[in-house]
């Protein structure tokens, strides 16, 4: 029986009697930096619901399970249908997706409540939402792009054998979520505020240095390994393999796996990363004897 | 010559591909988005990008049929000179991506490899996997990216559109927007705004859009001025998974590789599916449509399962309308091999594996045919000139709009697989008029004085909202409420009294919005504020689609009157039968006369709408009847081809 779901007596199923609430638990923070604290809700059950629509009805009544109003808890979504990346969070103290994660399967993992909690290797921007931006900052850092001319008529791009298509379509589907690195043991938070009387531009600039200085994640890795593999996109290669082999480089992977566990998209991560590893090791050598 | 300064709102593919095109022509740009761009909706397109290509060409095909098929399947209501310029610019677009990265599905030879899709009969759609709208968002965003790195382009993520600025002469100047964390005001000063802000689901309650499909942007320039075309023409998917949160696309493949349709004869029968025996079942598609069966036209499927479930009162469940899509007497291993993702998606979201139990799914709100009027300047050969300054120009002076928020590619009903196309196109397309604008518009106009005083009147909107703690309503619920109406009256079958039914509800709920209390007063990260905001902007949009749709007294692509259908023929004797034919032509001509024309809703008092009509540029391909499917269809043909060649 689902025990986080209390059974419904007034169904007028009579196969089974279907639940009726679903309890949660939401670690709550007010803004950047300040405590956070746990606040229970309830919500009416609806079959096949995910935790999304959990939060939609959080929102709606704005009140906790002990009828004190309280302001909705925030949270980030856009597709829900697990493709843009947006709604990462904890789940019973797991990283995924809150769009691809049903009450139905949720409500046993966690003696009949469920909890929701911000990631915990990015700041806290408002409960449930997270501050993401060195993840995009890691796809700069690697040049997660390929280097065309310009977006004129150059005719059709390279033939590419549909194995190399095979190869490359999945780690295309990097959705940017951060499951990745919220599990990897090597990936630890950055949090800084702006000092006293420092500028916006200087603190900007030690961010930046922070966040490059810091592991680039199984995701970057990923997509090094991406477009090092195109025709075009590997003219550069020994630029990213420069990046991979520098700080906060492939070399801080302790190679726990943990990434390819919880990817939602099921890329392989670490395929990508043996490959790199492979590739930033015959590139050190290179380099070596270029000299 | 001084680079103007251009402020893109929104960062799915129209946005980023001008974003991509304007920064490496030297122009700054400030790119404001919702959401992280790479998380833009366009991400959530599965099929495919057209065009005309080496394989179709040498059996016949031309980016002449192309256009002649997209305004075919749209029935004749989008001004042809920018649906042929777009078609022309096919093979370079997809031409163009490719070499930008996607990962095109290939052939053994290493070509890109090309499907078929719905409204034509070649093999043009262009497709990476089940993900192609993400493949080729991807593939702009890390162009888009590259841009930030060398300065040209400035992101304003989490950032909302509020307002354009508009001087005396009407003419925009720049924009109003907040940040949706810090919930700070900022005026951005520019010499062109480009809106490329996406369809508006979400004034349909659910739909298959994502989240921040509000249409709020586009209300918010329809409310400072800007003229909303074809507001009427909603295209409705015919399956999608209803889901409380969202509906989410369930691929017409299903039905391609056998799935039935089919609710049980018992209303509301609460047996297990399985158990329900065949007699007792209602297969509706394949009894009303014999020749077809399931695999009508995407049109009559949404429209039958729609009235099974509404008029009939035959839905599966009563608080939710849905019917089967049984798949379960197709053997597991046929379903896995050809039908292995889309599957894997119902029962991630469900929960229920599809090869065991039958799917529940019902028709969903899927695109915006319609949108911001924009302009466009025909050229000598009947398309449009490059770099004119009316091009994708909505008549607010320097504001522009593009991708699936102008109204300008896809007339009364959109072909599958051509929407990627008119993103990506009208975003390169009119990089060169905002390049030539700025110039144009830069004048000794003081800026700064004019945004301030928007960006006060802003502010106390908002400030006033805050202010609202007290009050009966929840913004919650009066969404569901109008999302409710809309789609019972606005979607797939549409009635006259239902509709004038409907527009009263909706101004009701309008007025009760005003009582609305915010529950977050907070100044920072306050959804609840940002999103009471938005359902307040969604009742102008509902309104003159409603309006739009009551006046339109005919039957035409996606809007569908029963009262104005024009039934097939019924005599069976030949010379009665030409003279059927002779009156159904007649009243198409007639029809045409009257109908063929845009709409055009100006934002009036209170946000009620003021509709007008405006001839169609149909000077290329004349209009001529949609026959698929009806009863006596040679007959007409024959007719309607006789007084062409005459009139020729």
């Amino acid at each position: 029986m689902i025990k986080a779901i209390e059974s419904d007596s007034h169904s007028g199923h009579a196969s089974a009697t279907p639940p009726r609430r679903v309890r949660v638990r939401v670690l709550r923070q007010d803004v950047a930096g300040s405590e956070s604290y746990w606040e229970r809700f309830e919500v009416p059950y609806e079959p096949n619901m995910n935790v999304i629509s959990v939060l939609q009805k959080i929102a709606a009544q704005a009140r906790t399970a002990d009828g004190r109003k309280v302001p909705p808890v925030a949270w980030d979504c856009a597709c829900l249908e697990e493709i843009c990346g947006s709604c990462t969070m904890l789940i019973n103290g797991r990283t995924r997706m809150a769009c691809s994660a049903l009450v139905d399967k949720l409500a046993d993992e966690n003696g009949g409540e469920i909890e929701l909690g911000p990631m915990s290797k990015f700041p806290v921007v408002r409960d449930l939402v997270v501050d993401r931006q060195r993840l995009f900052r890691a796809l700069e850092r690697v040049q997660a792009w390929v280097p065309v001319d310009d977006s004129y008529d150059h005719g059709p791009g390279p033939r590419i054998s549909a194995a190399q298509q095979e190869d490359a379509y999945p780690l295309s589907e990097c959705i940017s979520c951060g499951c990745c690195l919220e599990a990897c043991p090597q990936f630890t938070k950055i949090e800084l505020t702006q000092r006293d009387g420092e500028s916006e531009a200087d603190f900007e600039a030690r961010r930046r240095k922070a966040f490059d200085t810091a592991f680039v994640g199984a995701h970057a890795i990923s997509q090094t390994m991406l477009f090092n593999s195109h025709p075009v996109g590997g003219m550069i290669a020994d630029e990213r393999l420069e990046t991979l082999t520098g700080p906060g480089g492939i070399q801080m992977c302790g190679n726990a796996q943990n990434c390819v566990a919880v990817c939602p998209k099921k890329i392989p991560l670490t395929r990508s990363i043996a490959r790199a590893g492979r590739a930033a090791t015959v590139w050190v050598f290179k380099r070596f004897f270029d000299r | 010559m001084a680079k103007p300064r251009i402020l893109i709102v929104g960062g799915g593919l129209a946005g980023l591909s001008c974003a991509m095109r304007l920064a490496e022509s030297g122009v700054h740009v400030d790119l404001v988005s919702l959401v992280p761009v790479k998380r833009s909706h366009s991400v959530c397109a599965q099929g495919g990008i057209n065009s005309v290509n080496a394989l179709t060409r040498q059996q016949g095909d031309t980016e002449w049929k192309h256009f002649d098929d997209t305004v075919y399947g749209g029935d004749f209501l989008q001004h042809q000179p920018p649906v042929k310029e777009m078609t022309d610019w096919g093979p370079r677009i997809i031409d163009l991506m490719d070499r930008l990265g996607v990962p095109f599905n290939r052939t053994t030879e290493g070509f890109r490899d090309q499907r078929r899709f719905g409204g034509t009969l070649y093999k043009r759609t262009s497709f990476a996997g089940a993900t192609t709208g993400q493949q080729l968002l991807y593939a702009l965003d890390e162009q888009v990216r590259r841009h930030e790195v060398e300065g040209l382009v400035k992101k304003w993520e989490f950032w909302d559109f509020l307002a354009p600025v508009l001087d005396d002469n009407g003419h925009c100047r720049g924009a109003i927007c907040q940040d949706l964390v810090t919930m700070e005001f900022r005026s951005f000063q520019a010499d062109a705004v480009v809106l490329a802000t996406g369809g508006n689901g979400l004034v349909f309650g659910r739909s298959t859009m994502s989240m921040v499909c509000t249409g709020s942007a586009v209300s918010r320039a329809y409310q400072a001025g800007a003229w909303y075309g074809n507001g009427e023409f909603i295209q409705v998917h015919p399956t999608a998974i209803p889901g409380a949160d969202k509906l989410r696309l369930m691929s017409e493949s299903a039905r391609g590789e056998g799935g039935r349709v089919w609710v049980p004869r018992k209303p509301q029968d609460a047996r297990d599916p399985r158990d329900i025996p065949e007699a007792e079942r209602s297969y509706f598609l394949e009894e009303r449509y014999p020749k077809y069966g399931n695999l009508v036209p995407r049109d009559i499927a949404t429209r039958e399962i729609f009235d099974i479930c509404t008029t009939d009162g035959l839905s599966v469940e009563k608080d939710r309308l849905c019917v089967y899509l049984d798949l379960t007497h197709i053997p597991r291993e046929i379903l896995d091999r050809k039908l292995g993702g889309i599957l894997e998606i119902y029962e991630k979201f469900q929960g229920v594996d599809p090869r065991l139990v039958p799917m529940k799914i019902f028709p969903a709100v899927h695109y915006s045919m319609g949108g911001l009027w924009v302009d466009y300047e025909r050229s000598h050969d009947g398309g449009m000139v490059e770099g004119s300054p009316r091009n994708q120009q909505t008549n607010i002076p320097g504001l522009y709009a593009i991708g699936e928020c102008d109204y300008q590619y896809h007339g009364a009903n959109r072909l599958g697989a051509n929407s990627l196309l008119s993103c990506i196109f009208s975003g390169l397309f009119v990089a060169p008029t905002l390049v030539a604008v700025g110039d144009a518009h830069r004048d000794s106009i003081d800026r700064q004085k004019l945004c301030e005083a928007e960006l006060r009147r802003q502010e106390t909107r908002h400030r006033d909202l805050l202010a609202r703690t007290v009050g009966d309503e929840n913004p919650y619920a009066l969404h569901q409420e109008l999302g409710n109406v809309m789609t019972r009256a606005a979607t797939v079958v549409r009635r006259n009294d239902q509709l004038a039914e409907a527009y009263a509800e909706v101004c009701q709920l309008a007025e009760r919005w005003k009582q609305c209390a915010v529950s977050d007063t907070g100044s920072w990260t306050n959804q609840n504020v940002v999103f009471t905001k938005a359902v307040g902007d969604m009742f102008p949009v509902a309104k003159l689609i409603l309006k739009g749709a009551l006046l339109r007294d005919e039957c035409r692509g996606a809007h569908f009157k029963p009262q104005f259908a024009m039934p097939g023929l019924a005599a069976t004797d030949p010379a009665e039968k030409r003279r059927e034919a002779e009156a159904w032509c007649d009243r198409f001509a007639e029809n045409t006369a009257r109908w063929l024309k845009s709409t055009i809703a100006a934002c009036g008092p209170n946000g009620e709408p003021e509709i007008s009509y405006q001839d169609v540029d149909t000077s290329l391909n004349p209009p001529r009847p949609r026959l698929y499917g009806l009863v006596g269809a040679e007959a007409i043909e024959e007719v309607w081809k006789e007084r062409e060649r005459v009139t020729a």
